[in-house]
């Protein structure tokens, strides 16, 4: 399987089995659109006489030779021979684990999928004791996983930041007698960071995710307190203050874009504006008529994504710099394609724990009551739910199946697909349509730093 | 090649070989909760 398009003045060809990125001149993008496997020694006359139109002869067949060559290295059209893979896949260890240790926030963000905190049942903070149990859970269902990831999540973490303390501190205890390396990360609003929780994350945490939506106007509309007021002003400085300390550990920069700031390249550079050089601006997820992106708003982010890839490139020719989360791939040194098949490992290697204990997927499962996996204080696990997550993989999903975007999303966020399309096996069409627009910015970007910008 | 410019190792099929240790981050704990995006992982075998 190929995928072939154009853009940013570049002919660009994914030989989706082997990952191979390929540049080509318009020859060749047409004539792939006649030739395909099994290839014949010289290039078929039908193909010949109706390319001959436009090209010369001689280039027609030097192209056609090219791409035999190409596809006897196995780089184009290359077999899809993954399905093994997919089909000798066991459960795996559990080695992540979202730890919602608070079910309220102070913020009353108009787009939240968690309900202003709570996920729809009761604002409640995590104990110790089922953060203790969750670390005892995570560590006995590990096997021989070395690196255990633990994000505390919300709500907002920092409403309960003794506890999260307390777990940091109780799992970094267990570390020796395990023989693991826990890697602790924290999403939050930013209201409760001072000098002591800035400390502590800049000294526990791998990865900070720090929510902002960009622009003061975008944030303040959005991100606000019971009261109606913005936030942008009182959580600016203290990410300044954080990122500031945080050396090379990682962190992000996080915001949220709807309808209402389908323009939101300009949040993406204001947070670099701020000071940012690690952003990630993601489209909302939700069915709100005011907020949510439908087939309508499409062209419309289709050609936003455009400009901000463009608009990266422009600042990266003068010579600065910054990450954007959604475009960032590695085209040599990616994940291995047996983490392709499978992508997050919801319900499979990655669950999410309630304040109550209880025990989801993820943390976009949480409240959905059919899919609770169990309970991390009264030690019921559905094994049978995990092994079913295990079997949703891109092979299983009829859409992904035959995607050519298949090893880049690796079949999409499940918990999506349940909300919006009943199953966990069914695509969300809309994100799908997100992720190949991103995708195909991210190789073009790609191509451009390798090849300089080309006339069009 | 005069038509066709490769830009990467396409090694996806190698990486099939060697690969599934679980050593690497899962996606959704690093910067993206609500959309998925799996190939920006790093492989850290």
């Amino acid at each position: 399987m190929i995928h072939k398009y154009k853009l940013n003045g570049f002919n660009i060809v994914l030989d989706v089995n082997s990952g191979g990125v390929h540049i080509v001149d318009e020859l060749t993008y047409d004539l792939l659109d006649n030739v395909e496997p099994p290839f014949e020694d010289k290039c078929p006359a039908k193909v010949m006489e109706k390319l001959s139109k436009a090209y010369a002869p001689e280039d027609i067949e030097s192209c056609y030779q090219e791409i035999v060559e190409l596809y006897n290295d196995k780089i184009l059209f290359s077999e899809d021979d993954y399905e093994k893979f997919a089909k000798a896949s066991v459960a795996s260890p559990i080695k992540a684990m979202c730890l919602n240790i608070a079910h309220d926030c102070q913020l009353r963000c108009k787009y939240c999928f968690a309900s202003t905190g709570d996920f729809g049942k009761g604002r409640k903070l995590m104990s110790f004791e089922t953060g203790k149990h969750a670390i005892d859970f995570l560590l006995e269902n590990s096997g021989d996983r070395p690196n255990l990831e633990l994000d505390f999540f919300g709500g907002e973490p920092l409403m309960n930041f003794r506890v999260v303390k307390q777990v940091v501190e109780y799992a970094r205890s267990r570390e020796k007698e395990y023989n693991k390396k826990f890697r602790f990360t924290i999403t939050t609003n930013g209201l409760l960071l001072d000098d002591e929780k800035i400390d502590f994350i800049n000294r526990e945490m791998s990865n900070v995710v720090l929510s902002i939506d960009g622009r003061k106007e975008v944030n303040d509309y959005f991100r606000v307190l019971p009261n109606g007021a913005g936030c942008y002003d009182t959580i600016l400085p203290k990410y300044k203050q954080l990122v500031a300390g945080r050396g090379d550990k990682e962190y992000y920069v996080r915001g949220t874009f709807t309808k209402k700031n389908l323009d939101f390249s300009n949040d993406v550079f204001a947070l670099y504006d701020a000071g940012f050089d690690q952003i990630s601006i993601e489209p909302v997820v939700g069915d709100s008529d005011e907020y949510a992106l439908t087939e309508k708003e499409l062209p419309a982010v289709f050609k936003e994504y455009e400009v901000l890839a463009k608009r990266i490139l422009d600042n990266e020719k003068t010579g600065k710099k910054f990450n954007f989360f959604h475009f960032m791939l590695d085209l040599d040194q990616g994940p291995c394609a047996i983490k392709r098949l499978r992508g997050c490992g919801c319900g499979n290697d990655y669950v999410a724990i309630t304040p109550d204990g209880d025990i989801f997927p993820c943390h976009q499962f949480v409240g959905i009551d059919e899919y609770k996996m169990g309970n991390i204080d009264d030690g019921t696990f559905n094994y049978e739910m995990k092994a079913d997550f295990s079997k949703a993989h891109v092979y299983s999903k009829p859409e992904c199946r035959k995607c050519w975007a298949k090893f880049y999303c690796s079949g999409g966020c499940n918990a999506n697909n349940y909300q919006y399309m009943g199953d966990i096996r069914n695509a969300h069409k809309l994100s799908c349509q997100l992720e190949k627009k991103r995708l195909e910015c991210a190789i073009m970007m790609k191509a451009v730093r390798i090849f300089g910008e080309q006339e069009q | 090649m005069k038509h066709i410019q490769t830009i990467n190792k396409a090694n996806l099929k190698e990486s099939a070989q060697k690969g599934g240790c679980g050593k690497c981050q899962a996606s959704c704990q690093s910067a993206c909760k609500t959309s998925c995006t799996v190939a920006n992982q790093k492989c850290e075998r």
